[in-house]
C-alpha cells in the first residue's frame, strides 16, 4: 500500500507498516500532521477524497469547460498589463507598417502593441481568444450531454439552473471581451448590439444612451465593458462555478447503468489519488490543445479589421460563434415588419429576434422543470438515461438544437452563399424555411430512431443477436443460431425505467381540473409510444423457448 | 486665290508697295515650313508605330470578329446579349480578357475568372482595337503598379471603399442575386487597377478625381503586402473571420479533446 497524504490525514494513527517509515513519509506525515492541527481539514479531505467519478467520456466535457476557464483566466491576467481599455485617440506608431501614423483608439494601440511588440503577447492574445470560444464550445456541449442522458432531473434541477447561469455569463464574457480591442469588427459588432437596444419599444432609446453614455460609440463603452469583462462577470462566473461544483459533490455524479451501479451507489474512481491524477493531467491536455491551436492559427486578426469608424464595415462581419444564434435571428426576418404607430415606428424587426432568442434560452432553462410537471416524476434519478430510453425528450432536444443551428448558420448566410455557389437570397428563404419546419421534421426522425433503437435493443436482450450460423433441422427446416448476450451487456439494454402516462383521475374534491387534464394530455404525449424494458420473466420465458427450439 | 493674287502683285511692282495681304501669304508659307519641317523630323518614328498600330488594330479587329462579335456585334456596337464596346478601352479590354473573364463562356449572375484564352499579344491587339473604336481608359502606367506606394494610407482606403464587399482582407464577399466580390489574393497589380479604372460587372468605378493614380497605387501596395506577407498569427483560415474560426474550434480543437476523453476513459482489452 503507498501511503500518501490522504491516507496521513485521514488517519495518522493507524499508519500501520511492517516496513520503517521513509525520510519521505515521515516529512509528508509531519506537514500533513501540522496542517491538521491548525485547520481540521482532514474531515473535509477525508470527504472530498472519497469522492467518486465515474468513467464515461461524455461526463469529462465539463471538465473541458472548466480548465478552459483556467487558462482563460491566466492568459487574460496577462493581458491586462498591457491592455488600456480607453477611447482616446492616438496616432498608431507600432511596428505594424499597414496601420503606421493611423489613428485611433488607445485601445486598439495597446491591443496592436500586445500584438506586435510585447513578447508573446500574440501568443497569449490567441491562447485567451481560442481558450474563450473552446470553453463556450465545451459549455455547449456538457450541456447536451446532460440534457440527453436525463442528468438534469431530481435532484440536479438547480444545478441546471446554476449551468444555465454560467452559460448566459459565457456568453457576457465572449460578447464583452470580443468588443475591447476597439477594431472595425467589434465596432461593427457594438453598432448591432446599439440597434438591437434602440428597437426595445419606449424604454430603447434610454437604456442606449445609458449604456453607451451618450449617442454611439461614445467614449466610454470599452472603458465599461472592460470592468465588466474583468471584474464583475468573472466575479460572478467564479461564484456561480463554486456553486456548480458544490452541488455537484453534494448530489454525487450520475453513472451509466451497469451491473452493480444502482440509485444509491456511484460507481468509478475516487478523487484521490486517481481522479485527482487523471484530472491533472487531463487539465495540461487541453492547455496543450488550446496552447498548439494558438500557436498556428490566427484568430481575430484586428491589424486587419484596423480602427473602428462607424462608416466602413467589412464583408462577411460575424460576430464569434457563439453570438451566431442571435446573428442569425436577425438575418432570417423578413423584410417590412415595421410599422408606425402614430409618431413611433415599431420595429417588430428587431423586436421579433430578441423575443425568438429570450424564449428559447427561457425553454431551455426551464426544461427540467417541464419535464418533472409532466411526468409527475418526484424520484431522485442517479441513473443516467441513454438517449434512446427517452425517446420523447430526446426528440424535443433535437427539435432545439435543429432551431439553434439554423439561426447559427444563417449568421453564415452571406460566406454559405459564396462558398457554395448559392444566392445569398435563397439561403436566406432555405433556412427561413427550415427555421420553422426543421424542428418538427428532426423531432418525427429522432423520435422514431430513439423507438427503432429501444426496438432493436428489445429484440437483442430477448433473443440475442444474429451469428450468421445456419442450422439445418431434422425436418429439413432452416434457422440461424441467435447467440445470447452476456449478462452484464443485457444489463445495459434492459436497465431503464418504464414510465407510464399519467391517468386522469378527480381529486380529493372530485373534481378533474384543466391543469391535470393539460397535464395528462402532455403525459400521454410523452409516454404513449414507449417502449416498455424487458422483464426478467420474459427473459426467462424466452429462454425456455430457445431451449425447447436447440434441444 | 492665285487668280486674285496676281493682278495685286502686278499693281505691288508698279506701285513699288506691298500688297496687304503679303503678311498673311508669308505667315501662311511660315506656318507651312515649320509644320512641314515638323512633320518631316517625326515622320520615320511616327511611320512606324503608326503602321504598328494599324497592324494591331487590324489583327485585333480580326480577333474580335471571330472571337467577341457574335455578342457584341461586328462593329463593337453591342447586341441584346452584350454591351457596347466603343469607348470602355484598353483598359476595360486588358481586365477582361486578361483574367480569363471574357471571352465568357456562358450567362450567368457573374461572369467567372477561367484560364485566359488568349496571349498577351493578342489581348494588346484587342485592346488597340478597342481603344481605336473610341477614347476611354489606357492601361495604367507601370509607375503606379509598382507596389511600393504607402501602404497605411492604401489600407485606410481599401477599408473605406472597397472592404465592404471584397473584406478587409481582400477574401471576397457575397453580393445579391448570386454575385459575389472576388478573393484578391492572386490579382496582378494591373488587374487590380484596371478593375477600379473601369468597374467591371457588378463594381463601381472609382475615377481617378474619386480616388487619384497615387492612392490607387497605394491600394496596390496595401494588397502586394497583404500578399507578400503570411499572417502574424499563423494559419488565416482563409481570412473570414468569426465563421472560419468557430468552426475551426469546433471541429478541430473540440473535436480533438472530445477524442482525447474517448481514448482517456477507454477500458483496456
Amino acid at each position: 500500500m503507498t501511503v500518501d497524504t490522504t491516507a496521513a490525514a485521514a488517519a495518522p494513527a493507524t499508519g500501520e507498516s511492517d516496513l520503517p517509515p521513509t525520510t519521505g513519509t515521515r516529512v509528508t506525515n509531519w506537514a500533513a500532521n501540522y496542517i491538521d492541527e491548525r485547520t481540521s481539514i482532514s474531515g473535509l479531505v477525508k470527504e472530498l477524497g472519497r469522492k467518486i467519478f465515474p468513467d464515461h467520456w461524455s461526463f469529462m466535457l465539463g471538465e473541458v469547460a472548466l480548465y478552459s476557464f483556467v487558462v482563460i483566466l491566466l492568459s487574460g491576467t496577462f493581458l491586462t498589463f498591457f491592455f488600456q481599455p480607453s477611447m482616446a485617440v492616438v496616432t498608431y506608431n507600432g511596428s505594424y507598417a499597414p496601420l503606421k501614423g493611423i489613428q485611433m483608439s488607445t485601445a486598439l494601440s495597446s491591443t496592436l502593441n500586445i500584438s506586435f511588440d510585447v513578447r508573446g503577447g500574440l501568443l497569449l492574445r490567441q491562447v485567451h481568444h481560442w481558450a474563450a470560444l473552446l470553453f463556450i464550445a465545451a459549455i455547449g456541449l456538457h450541456m447536451l450531454r446532460i440534457y440527453f442522458t436525463g442528468a438534469f432531473r431530481k435532484p440536479r434541477e438547480i444545478n441546471w439552473i446554476i449551468g444555465f447561469v454560467l452559460f448566459i455569463l459565457a456568453l457576457a464574457e465572449g460578447f464583452t471581451g470580443y468588443s475591447l480591442p476597439d477594431d472595425l469588427l467589434s465596432g461593427n459588432g457594438l453598432r448591432i448590439i446599439n440597434g438591437m437596444v434602440e428597437g426595445i419599444p419606449v424604454v430603447g432609446t434610454w437604456i442606449d444612451y445609458l449604456l453607451f453614455g451618450g449617442e454611439f460609440p461614445g467614449t466610454a463603452i470599452i472603458g465599461r465593458f472592460y470592468s465588466l469583462h474583468i471584474l464583475l462577470l468573472p466575479a460572478i462566473l467564479v461564484a456561480a462555478l463554486g456553486a456548480h461544483m458544490v452541488l455537484l459533490i453534494v448530489n454525487k455524479h450520475t453513472q451509466f447503468a451497469g451491473p452493480g451501479r444502482t440509485e444509491g451507489n456511484v460507481v468509478g474512481s475516487p478523487i484521490m489519488p486517481v481522479f485527482a491524477a487523471k484530472a491533472g493531467g487531463f487539465f495540461f491536455i487541453i492547455f496543450g490543445v488550446i496552447m498548439l491551436t494558438a500557436s498556428f492559427v490566427t484568430i481575430n486578426p484586428v491589424w486587419l479589421y484596423g480602427p473602428y469608424d462607424p462608416s466602413p464595415i467589412s464583408a462577411g462581419t460575424q460576430p464569434d460563434w457563439y453570438i451566431g444564434f442571435a446573428d442569425g435571428a436577425l438575418r432570417l426576418v423578413p423584410p417590412h415588419w415595421e410599422f408606425m404607430l402614430g409618431p413611433y415606428t415599431v420595429s417588430m424587426n428587431i423586436i421579433i429576434p430578441i423575443l425568438v432568442l429570450l424564449v428559447l434560452l427561457a425553454l431551455v432553462a426551464a426544461y427540467p422543470f417541464f419535464e418533472a410537471w409532466v411526468t409527475g416524476d418526484k424520484r431522485e434519478h442517479h441513473i443516467a438515461d441513454r438517449p434512446r430510453n427517452a425517446p420523447t425528450r430526446t426528440a424535443i432536444g433535437a427539435a432545439g438544437v435543429t432551431f439553434y443551428g439554423v439561426l447559427w448558420a444563417a449568421a453564415s448566410s452571406d460566406l454559405i452563399a459564396t462558398h457554395f455557389m448559392l444566392t445569398v437570397e435563397s439561403v436566406i428563404h432555405v433556412l427561413q424555411a427550415l427555421l420553422i419546419v426543421g424542428p418538427f421534421i428532426s423531432y418525427h426522425v429522432a423520435k422514431r430512431i430513439c423507438i427503432a433503437l429501444q426496438k432493436k435493443d428489445r429484440e437483442v436482450a430477448l433473443h440475442g443477436f444474429e451469428s450468421g450460423r445456419i442450422v439445418r433441422l431434422p425436418g429439413g427446416e432452416y434457422v440461424e443460431v441467435h447467440e445470447q448476450l452476456s449478462d452484464y451487456e443485457r444489463w445495459k439494454l434492459v436497465s431503464f425505467d418504464d414510465n407510464a402516462p399519467i391517468m386522469l383521475r378527480p381529486n380529493k374534491d372530485g373534481k378533474i381540473t384543466a391543469g391535470a387534464r393539460l397535464r395528462a394530455r402532455a403525459s400521454n404525449w410523452f409516454f404513449e409510444d414507449r417502449i416498455a424494458p424487458v422483464s426478467l420473466t420474459e427473459i426467462e420465458q424466452q429462454h425456455h423457448e430457445h431451449a425447447a427450439v436447440e434441444s | 486665290m492665285a487668280k486674285t493674287a496676281s493682278p495685286s502683285a502686278r499693281k505691288a511692282r508698279a506701285t513699288g508697295r506691298r500688297s496687304p495681304l503679303a503678311s498673311v501669304s508669308l505667315l501662311v508659307i511660315g506656318l507651312l515650313a515649320t509644320g512641314g519641317a515638323y512633320a518631316m523630323f517625326t515622320t520615320s518614328a511616327t511611320a512606324e508605330t503608326s503602321s504598328q498600330v494599324t497592324s494591331m488594330v487590324s489583327q485585333g479587329q480580326k480577333l474580335f470578329a471571330a472571337n467577341c462579335a457574335s455578342c457584341h456585334g461586328m462593329n463593337a456596337q453591342g447586341s441584346s446579349a452584350a454591351p457596347t464596346l466603343i469607348g470602355v478601352g484598353a483598359a476595360s479590354v486588358d481586365f477582361q480578357v486578361g483574367t480569363g473573364r471574357m471571352p465568357a463562356a456562358a450567362t450567368g449572375p457573374q461572369i467567372a475568372k477561367k484560364a485566359v484564352q488568349f496571349t498577351d499579344s493578342q489581348i494588346a491587339a484587342l485592346a488597340a482595337y478597342v481603344a481605336s473604336l473610341g477614347p476611354g481608359p489606357a492601361i495604367p502606367e507601370p509607375q503606379y503598379l509598382t507596389g511600393k506606394g504607402n501602404v497605411a494610407t492604401g489600407a485606410e482606403l481599401f477599408r473605406v471603399n472597397c472592404a465592404m464587399c471584397h473584406n478587409v482582407a481582400g477574401a471576397g464577399g457575397a453580393l445579391t442575386q448570386g454575385k459575389y466580390a472576388p478573393n484578391l489574393h492572386s490579382v496582378s497589380a494591373k488587374h487590380i487597377y484596371e478593375a477600379m479604372l473601369t468597374g467591371p460587372q457588378s463594381m463601381p468605378v472609382f475615377n481617378d478625381l474619386n480616388i487619384t493614380p497615387q492612392d490607387k497605387a497605394n491600394i496596390i501596395s496595401y494588397l502586394t503586402y497583404l500578399n507578400k506577407n503570411p499572417s502574424p498569427g499563423g494559419l488565416s483560415l482563409g481570412d473570414l473571420g468569426p465563421v472560419s474560426e468557430g468552426l475551426f474550434v469546433w471541429i478541430f480543437a473540440l473535436g480533438s479533446v472530445v477524442a482525447i476523453t474517448v481514448w482517456l476513459t477507454a477500458k483496456s482489452n
